[in-house]
Parts: structure tokens; C-alpha cells; sequence
């Protein structure tokens, strides 16, 4: 599960010890996050009915935390970078970036997608080196400049 | 010196900054911004940016640009801020000393061996990574056991893989992204592993690095022993007792091909050791004043050379004042020197600067020993302010203005971070 | 000039085993008209129990008398300061100081300087805590009294390997790396060796195999003696505390062990150790918990300014000791099969007094020494970069751009120094490593490990993914697997 705070080999400190928590009424379900706003690292609680529809979220400290919770819950997205092959430059990879976040579970797919992905230099930071990745109406973009160079 | 001898070139400049990294980009673009009329910027790479090329993840800049950028990202966008025509850049250059004639002796392919004259230097040389051997790992010393820093260059910059499965010791922020990178990359990681028992990165780290690929982090575990004769073939793991001892009865094997060290930085400060700076021993970098001026006059410092941040954006706020001051030194008008010593006190390891001076507001930079929910930051007995949550992993940013000190009278300041009781 | 030869079918001599006394020996051989190769089953010369060892050329007054490894100890000291001269390589007579803490350690210095005396040792005196106080400052103020040799020098083992090896293969030797010897038969007027790319026949074997000489001896059927693998780990500290000591500094020796040494290298950098412990695996190169904590204690017992933090490297090697406490040198029944074993400390200090014992031992064997009449002298290794004044840096790097561009920032090595390494004869990172220290020093190759390999791809036409840190399995990077790429043009 993700978000769950890691504990320790031994269970000790470090790991929040999971506790019975709150009573939960029939058909609800109750999904924990590690809210990484700040250093506090407040453990929320986003409990849902059986319709699925949030009924509280609990755990945080702050308004920020509340919205983390719900974005994470509902659709929780990554900026994903990686790099993909350049030819014609000083070095053989370009660093690119999601020019906006990309839904959670698209992030390995998309970095199998780039994987297959080689731009020639020059290359200038911004310009789209994958236009609407896998469908999902986000740009992959180049996180640099790189010109060209003889070596390449 | 004989005359036959091909003469080494010679350049003559008001603001000479070792390091072109964001905090040398920064500490350029003060230097200028202050009026230092010609300015020199150096660095060993072939480009600007210093780490910043390697790290191409984003959560930079935020309170600097105003948004999340990569770190290709923001060295673009600092050199952007920073070029202009009173400064010189010299890169694939090393500055190698400082001659008897004080000045620079910098050694690159192009210009052989180029002595710079500078009226104030500015050392933003940046951190290395701790070694396998400050920490003393027991076992064999095969192939594949290498810094998170040198793999992060190899698989972002030259698209190499270090290995097929990894294990990763420490819970440093280099570590924790190469845990994610490296699986990006299909390459296995088998697991961090963290000898104390909280983890060393920023919880976002743990979040989006760990967690969403789904990677143990095993907190109070340490590695053992490292095997294998050419390759690695694995490690030996045990969990830690409460002195911080391998619990060896415990203990079992990993397969791996790969350790990555994750394990700190430390402050490269040899410039400023061999200038004749004072070091401070818990930081390892060069003792500060409120001016980022070293204890050698006209010499100063700033970024990972000083002490190691979190937060790129704290490194350009102290390289910029680092500049400024570096050009207030050669064109007159320096500000009054500090009057009051800071010193670290109760769960406090280290603050920066090392010096302040009541005269005018500071901005003060502290490391806590230990993790404190609600505390208390005491300024002696003139200042208090409520601090929220304070973890060693995290950099704690004070501000110190005059009306703090009012009525205080000594020379030495102590710095205190105290459990504050509910309510 | 490549150092690695071509397999010969014949050759008078084989030198089997490539550590400092097989190089010695080779080299000592190199000065007569014979056919010689010197053959490695590891990937460079040295990089067994050589690489490893404490670089000390002792004095001659630590070992006990009437040893054959006491007579060659002070004959080989005496031939160092020569043999150091003409090949180029980096000697210092530092002096070493044993340390007494109470007066029955007093007695064992008394005693030590007599037999210093009896054989004849130069210049060797008893210094009281004042007198010691002010040469080395840094010493324990517990410390009441000390035994100065300055005849002690340091060297690089590894350099001196590799600067025999390069000389020997100048003057005609064949060296055969990643070659360890399977087999070897008893064939009319001589040996055959095998090898995994085939048969050396060799009038003359020289079993200078260390760890490996039992095994090698076993291979014509003798078992004349029996080894043991003696581990010893070695600390290596900052460069920082250059200076801390100047001299070696030695514990009052016990009847076992010369105990936890301080050692100025040669280098510049204090190493502390080693330790002494047998293992059964003489492959054994782990370092351990138990050593460090004993070095370390040792090593503060003498020099209290060190602490663990200062601590860059470790490493471990495993000596070749006989059970007989000695040398183990001498024609065997077996006409043509010479043994040069059991070799531990003073190894290193004996090596070139080996050398000419070894070259002596196979003219016994019936071969004829005249001595080659046109030796080609040695090519010195140029100065390293970091040795040179700014003006005579200057000059070498208007000369060859490579000697201005930085490789490795803590040891100031340059691409040029990189680049003649490999040229002469290093293959992977660790050779380029020890020829240049480039990766030595407190970053610990963090930021010079790509450029090296990059050099040692130009230089060799392997792409990196072949490279490896010391031969064998120990390979440095995977190459990317991508799926096919789109529209690929490149």
C-alpha cells in the first residue's frame, strides 16, 4: 500500500506503530497517508463510504495536509523525469520532465514509452519531446539545453 | 624562476568565485549586482550548474522562482540570471592553490597554467560525498560499491547502469532518488537501509521515491559486511541496538550487485584549509562571519563549502550575500564587524554564521541534534520563538533582527532548540 | 609500449608469480642474455599480496639473527636507494622510531640497538622523552623513550612493481597477465607450464608465486613446505594530517608480532596497521570490525591525535608465511624447479637481495649469465603533476594540453598523467589507480572515476561497459538495454 509510513525492521522507533484508530462504521474504509507538506509528516486518514465518496479526512495539521490528503486519495499525481538518448551532443542524454503531473499510474509505462524515445541535438529547454504522453494530454519536455556538438 | 621559461598568463580581477554550482552562479551574480566591476567565475566541469546537471529531478527553486523546476532547470535559469558582460566564466578549469604571491594558480587544458589576481575570493566549491571508508564498512572491496552521487552520474548523464540490484545504505536524499531512478531504469533495488531510526531525507522523499515503488526502507539497520572478491555479490545486513551495535544474531544476507552510499556530505573545504581558514570541526567547513567572510580576510565562502543544505534556495540567498559582501571588501563600505559569537547550545549542532552583529537583521541557519515536535528556539535569555516540528534532516532558518537583542551585552549567544510543553 | 607480451613457446626462464620479488627477479634476469617471461594469474604486476603491503624498507635491526630473511633484509635496504635511483620511483629514508612505554620496553630497545650494532646498522640511537618530544611532537607523552633507525625508508610497493616490470619487459621479457598456471610437467631439458592460451616450456621455473607458491610447487610433485595465510589490515588517514609524524613509528616489539605500526607513506598519507591474523581463506581480503577497532586503538596508543573520523580507506592483504618462519629459497630435487616462497616480512625490503640470490640459484640450474650487451635504460615515469613547481606545471601543460585539465581533484593528477598510465601499461582502474593515485585520496574516486574510465576507453578502444576495477568479474557499468528507438538516426 502506498503511503503507508515504513517502519523499522524491528517495528521500533521510526515507524508510526499502526493503532486501532478510530471506530468505522460498516462499509467504510479507511486508506492512510504520509503527508509530505512538511517535516511534521502528519499521517492522514482519508476515510470513504462504501459509495466510495470521502466522508472525513483526518491526521492533518494544517489546510495544506487536508487538500494533500484529498488530491492523493482521488487522483494522486507525479512529475516524472527521466532521460531519454540525444545524439549530436557533449553528453548521450537529455534530462526531460512532464511538463505537468502525471497521473500515479502511468509513471513506469511512461518511462518505458521514453525509453524508446531519441532526439537529435540542438535541443532547447521546453521544446516537447514527447507531445501528449500516453494519451493523457501531458507534454514530456526537455529540462535543458544541449547543443550541438561535433563528438556527438 | 628562469626566463626561458614560457611565461604563465595572468588575469587581474576584483571578485574571483571557485565553483560554478548554484551557489558560485549566485555569489557571481551578487558579486556584479554590488558592483565588482570584473568578475571571475571557475569550475573543474565543462558547464555551469556544478550538481544541479546531474540532478534532474524536480523540487527545485520553489522559493526562489516561484515554482518546482528540475535541476537542469534552475542551473539554466540561475546562469540566465547571472551572465553578463562583466563576467568571465572559465570552465574545465581547477583552482588548484593560492601561490606565495597570493594569488590563484588555476590549471585547465586551455590556458595551462593561469594565475588570477583577486580582491576578495569567493569558495563555493560545493560538498563531496562520505566513502565507504569514513565509515569503516567491514567485508571485501569488490567492484559496484559506489557513492549515490557517482551512480545518479552515470545513469542520468552518461545513460549507464551501475549494476541489475541494488542496495542502497543510508537514507540521504541522493539515495532515496536513486532508489526511484534506478528502478525507473529496471534495475532492482533490494532495499535502504538506515542505521538510526528515523530517516535521513525529506518525508516527501520517502513518499514519492520509496513508497510509490513500493522500496523497504528499514530503519535501525545497518550493513555488516560487504562480499564478494570482483563483484559485489552481496551484503551482509543486521539491525542496530539502541547504542547504535550491530545486533550480529540478527543479521542476514542481501544478494546484490550494487551498494550505493548514501551516507552524507561533507563540506569541500580544502581551498579554504589551505588558505589558512579556520574549519570548524562539526560542519567542516570554514568558520563564518554574518558577511559569509572567512576567518582569511577578503576570503569567503559559501553553500555546501560551508555547511551542507537541504534547500537549493538557501544555498543562492547565501552565496548572493557571500558576493556582495566579496565586493564591498574591494570596493570599501564592508559593514561593521559582528560583535556577538553564536554558539551552539542545548540540541543544537551547529549554526551558521558563526558570528552576527547586533546592528543589523541576520538570517541564521541551524542543525538540531535530535527530532522535537514542539520547541522552543531560546537566543540566550533575550529571544525566544516557538519552532513547530525540527528534525536533524532539515535545515532550521532564523531570522535575527536587532530588536531580538536589545539590551544584550555579551560577546557569546547561546543558540538553544528546547522541548516546549503543551499549551 | 604495450607491457603485455605474447605467449613464447620457449624461454629459458619463467618467473611464475608477478609481485615485487617476481618483478625483482625478472628484472635482475632481464640483465642477461636469456629468454624470460614473468607470468600473473591476476590482471596487473603487484596486485596480490604486493599491492598491499606497508611500503617500509626496514632498517635490518627488527628481525632475528641467524635468518636468512635477517642476512637479506640489510642487503637489500643498502640496494633500495640505488635501484629506487635508476628506476624512478619515489624512496625516502624517513627513519623509524620504536617506542618504548616502561622500562622493561627501555631494556628491549637496549637490546635491539646492540644487535643493530652487531650488524652493523647505521647511525642507530636510544632517544630519551625530551629528545623525542621535539622531533615528534605528536607522540603519546606516555611515551618514555624511543630507538631511532635512520637507515628505515619508504617506497610504493605497487610503483616499485610496476617500474621492475616495465624495465624487465623493456629489455626482452615476456609478461603473461590473467594467466594463472594450470599445470605444470616434467618435459626432456626442462618444464612445461600450462597456461589457459597454452604451453610455456621453460628450462628454468622460478616458483616466486606468494600465496599460490605451495600450489605451484605441488604441480611437479614436491611438498617442501607448508604456508600460511597471515591477513593483515591497513587504515589509511587523511591527507590533512601529513606530517603528524615524520617518521615511522613502531610499538616495542614482542616475540610475535612488530605490533600496529604509524607509517608516513611515501605519499604523504599516514597509514596505520597492519594487523596479524591467520585465515584459512587466502582470498580473505576483508577488512573487519575487530581490525579496525585494534588498528585504531594501536594507533591512538602511539599518536593519541588520530581519531576514526580521519580514517579515508581500508584495505587488507594476506601475507604468504612459511611455518618455518623464513624465507624459503633454494634449487628443489626437481632439476629446473626453484623456489623463491615464503616470502613475508621484510619481503619488500629483501626483494632486489632476493633478486640477485634468485638469479645466482638459476645459473646453478646450468644456464649461462652474460650479461646483455646492449641493456636499453630505464624510461623513467615523468614527475607527477602535483610534484612540480606552478612554472614547470605551466610548461608541461603548454606542451600537452591533457597535463593542464584535472582528473582527480584531491591527489592533483592530471589527464595527461592518466592517459601515459594506461600507455605504459595500465588496463583498468585500479592500474591507472596505482600508477597515479588518481582515486586515492579522500574523495575515494567519487569524482574522477568516470573521467578515468573515459581515458581508459580512448586509450584501449574498449567501450566501458568492458572495463573493470581490477580484471577478472569486477565490472564497473551495464549498457542501457533500450526497446528499438524511434526514428532512430544517429
Amino acid at each position: 500500500m502506498s503511503g503507508l509510513r515504513p517502519t523499522g525492521d524491528t517495528g521500533e522507533p521510526g515507524g508510526a506503530t499502526p493503532d486501532d484508530g478510530p471506530v468505522v462504521d460498516a462499509g467504510h474504509e479507511v486508506t492512510t497517508y504520509l503527508c509530505i507538506g512538511c517535516p511534521l509528516g502528519c499521517r492522514l486518514e482519508v476515510e470513504e463510504s462504501a459509495e466510495h465518496e470521502i466522508v472525513e479526512v483526518r491526521g492533518f495539521s494544517c489546510r495544506r495536509g487536508e487538500r494533500f490528503a484529498r488530491q492523493e486519495h482521488t487522483d494522486p499525481r507525479r512529475t516524472v523525469t527521466t532521460t531519454v538518448a540525444v545524439t549530436g551532443a557533449r553528453i548521450p542524454r537529455l534530462p526531460v520532465r512532464t511538463a505537468a503531473p502525471l497521473p500515479k499510474g502511468l509513471v513506469r509505462a511512461l518511462c518505458d514509452r521514453l525509453a524508446s524515445v531519441r532526439v537529435a541535438a540542438p535541443v532547447r529547454r521546453g521544446e516537447v519531446v514527447l507531445a501528449d504522453a500516453l494519451g493523457s494530454g501531458i507534454d514530456v519536455v526537455a529540462s535543458r539545453d544541449l547543443d550541438r556538438t561535433d563528438a556527438g | 624562476m628562469s626566463a626561458s621559461r614560457p611565461a604563465r598568463p595572468r588575469r587581474v580581477y576584483d571578485v574571483a568565485v571557485v565553483g560554478a554550482g548554484p551557489a558560485g552562479m549566485a555569489a557571481a551574480a551578487g558579486a556584479r549586482q554590488a558592483g565588482a566591476e570584473r568578475v571571475l567565475l571557475v569550475d573543474r566541469e565543462p558547464e555551469t550548474g556544478g550538481i544541479l546537471n546531474q540532478c534532474i529531478h524536480s523540487g527545485f527553486g520553489l522559493h526562489h522562482f516561484g515554482e518546482e523546476l528540475t535541476g537542469p532547470e534552475f542551473a539554466q535559469r540561475a546562469f540566465a540570471e547571472m551572465v553578463d558582460d562583466g563576467l568571465d566564466v572559465l570552465t574545465d578549469s581547477f583552482v588548484v592553490d593560492r601561490d606565495a604571491d597570493d594569488e590563484l594558480s588555476v590549471m585547465s587544458a586551455e590556458h595551462g597554467v593561469l594565475r588570477v589576481a583577486a580582491g576578495a575570493i569567493v569558495l563555493a566549491s560545493g560538498a563531496r560525498e562520505r566513502t565507504r571508508g569514513a565509515i569503516r564498512i567491514p567485508g571485501s572491496r569488490p567492484a559496484g560499491v559506489m557513492t549515490a552521487g557517482l551512480a545518479q552520474h552515470l545513469v542520468n548523464v552518461r545513460g549507464l547502469l551501475p549494476g541489475r540490484r541494488a542496495v542502497i545504505l543510508g537514507s540521504g536524499d541522493i539515495g532515496l532518488i536513486m532508489a526511484r531512478r534506478l528502478t525507473l531504469e529496471g534495475i532492482e533495488v533490494a532495499g535502504v537501509f538506515e542505521l538510526l531510526a528515523h530517516a535521513n531525507g525529506l518525508t516527501r522523499n520517502i513518499v514519492e521515491c520509496l513508497d510509490d515503488f513500493d522500496i523497504p526502507l528499514h530503519l535501525s539497520t545497518t550493513v555488516v559486511e560487504v562480499h564478494g572478491r570482483d563483484r559485489v555479490e552481496g551484503v551482509t545486513v543486521a539491525p542496530v541496538g539502541p547504542g547504535l551495535e550491530p545486533l550480529l544474531d540478527r543479521a542476514r544476507f542481501v544478494p546484490c550487485d550494487t551498494v550505493l552510499l548514501s551516507i552524507g556530505l561533507l563540506p569541500e573545504a580544502e581551498l579554504a584549509r589551505s588558505l589558512g581558514a579556520r574549519i570548524d570541526p562539526v560542519t567542516r567547513g570554514p568558520v563564518v562571519s554574518s558577511t559569509m567572510e572567512t576567518t582569511r580576510p577578503g576570503v569567503f565562502a559559501a553553500g555546501n563549502s560551508v555547511h551542507i543544505h537541504d534547500l537549493v534556495d538557501f544555498v543562492v540567498e547565501e552565496a548572493q550575500l557571500a558576493g556582495r559582501s566579496a565586493a564591498a571588501h574591494v570596493l570599501g563600505g564592508s559593514a561593521p564587524r559582528d560583535n556577538v559569537t553564536l554558539v551552539p547550545g542545548e540540541n543544537v549542532r551547529y549554526c551558521v554564521p558563526h558570528t552576527i552583529s547586533t546592528d543589523r537583521e541576520h538570517t541564521v541557519y541551524l542543525r538540531v541534534r535530535r527530532p522535537l515536535e514542539r520547541s522552543w528556539l531560546r537566543l540566550g535569555d533575550a529571544y525566544e520563538k516557538r519552532l513547530r516540528y525540527v528534525v536533524p534532516a532539515e535545515m532550521v532558518t532564523v531570522k535575527v533582527r536587532p530588536r531580538f537583542l536589545e539590551g544584550f551585552s555579551s560577546e557569546a549567544l547561546r543558540v538553544d532548540v528546547v522541548p516546549r510543553e503543551e499549551g | 609500449m604495450s607491457a603485455r607480451g605474447t605467449i613464447p613457446r620457449e624461454v629459458d626462464v619463467a618467473v611464475v608469480g608477478g609481485g615485487v620479488v617476481g618483478c625483482a627477479i625478472a628484472r635482475a634476469l632481464s640483465q642477461f642474455e636469456l629468454d624470460v617471461c614473468l607470468i600473473d594469474r591476476e590482471t596487473d604486476v603487484g596486485f596480490g599480496t604486493s599491492k598491499a603491503n606497508s611500503g617500509i624498507i626496514h632498517a635490518g635491526h627488527h628481525s632475528a639473527s641467524g635468518t636468512l630473511k635477517g642476512t637479506l633484509e640489510w642487503a637489500g635496504n643498502q640496494q633500495w636507494g640505488p635501484l629506487a635511483d635508476e628506476l624512478g620511483i619515489g624512496f625516502e629514508r624517513v627513519g623509524d622510531l620504536t617506542v618504548a612505554f616502561d622500562e622493561d620496553e627501555v631494556a628491549t630497545l637496549e637490546r635491539l640497538r646492540r644487535q643493530a650494532v652487531e650488524r652493523e646498522v647505521p647511525g642507530v640511537e636510544l632517544w630519551d622523552g625530551p629528545r623525542l618530544r621535539r622531533e615528534e611532537p605528536n607522540l603519546s607523552p606516555e611515551i618514555v623513550a624511543g630507538l631511532f633507525a635512520p637507515s628505515t625508508g619508504v617506497i610504493n610497493p605497487y610503483e616499485a612493481c610496476f617500474a621492475l616490470a616495465e624495465d624487465a619487459v623493456a629489455n626482452g621479457v615476456s609478461l603473461l597477465l590473467d594467466a594463472p598456471v594450470h599445470s605444470i610437467d616434467v618435459v626432456p631439458d626442462g618444464l612445461a607450464l600450462g597456461l589457459p592460451e597454452g604451453t610455456v616450456q621453460a628450462r628454468v621455473v622460478v616458483n616466486a608465486a606468494g600465496l599460490g607458491a605451495d600450489r605451484i610447487e605441488a604441480m611437479v610433485g614436491l611438498h617442501t613446505f607448508d604456508l600460511v595465510a597471515r591477513k593483515g589490515e591497513e587504515y589509511l588517514l587523511d591527507k590533512r594530517l601529513e606530517g603528524l609524524v615524520r617518521r615511522i613509528v613502531f610499538p616495542c616489539p614482542t616475540p610475535t608480532s612488530k605490533g600496529t605500526l604509524v607509517i608516513p607513506t611515501f605519499d604523504g598519507t599516514i597509514m596505520i596497521g597492519p594487523t596479524a591474523v591467520d585465515v584459512d581463506d587466502r582470498d580473505d581480503l576483508t577488512t573487519t570490525s575487530d581490525g579496525a577497532a585494534q588498528v585504531l586503538r594501536a594507533a591512538r596508543r602511539l599518536v593519541p591525535g588520530i581519531s576514526p573520523g580521519d580514517c579515508i580507506a581500508e584495505f587488507a592483504g594476506v601475507r604468504a608465511v612459511a611455518t618455518t618462519n623464513d624465507f624459503v629459497i633454494g634449487a628443489t630435487e626437481v632439476p629446473g624447479f626453484v623456489n623463491v616462497a615464503g616470502i613475508q616480512s621484510p619481503g619488500l625490503t629483501a626483494a632486489p637481495a632476493i633478486a640477485e640470490l634468485a638469479t645466482r640459484l638459476v645459473a646453478e640450474q646450468g644456464l649461462a649469465l652474460s650479461p646483455e650487451p646492449s641493456p636499453v635504460p630505464f624510461e623513467r615515469c615523468p614527475v607527477p603533476v602535483r610534484d612540480l613547481d606552478g612554472a614547470t606545471r605551466a610548461e608541461r601543460a603548454s606542451a600537452d594540453p591533457a597535463f593542464g585539465r584535472v582528473v582527480c581533484r584531491c591527489e592533483l593528477v592530471t589527464e595527461g598523467e592518466v592517459r601515459g598510465a594506461i600507455r605504459r601499461g595500465a588496463t583498468t582502474l585500479d592500474g591507472v589507480k596505482f600508477r597515479t593515485r588518481a582515486g586515492m585520496g579522500r574523495c575515494q574516486g567519487g569524482s574522477c572515476t568516470w573521467r578515468v574510465m573515459e581515458a581508459l576507453s580512448a586509450e584501449t578502444g574498449r567501450p566501458v561497459d568492458a572495463l573493470t576495477k581490477r580484471g577478472g568479474d569486477s565490472w564497473l557499468v551495464l549498457r542501457r538495454e533500450d526497446p528499438m528507438i524511434d526514428g532512430a538516426t544517429s
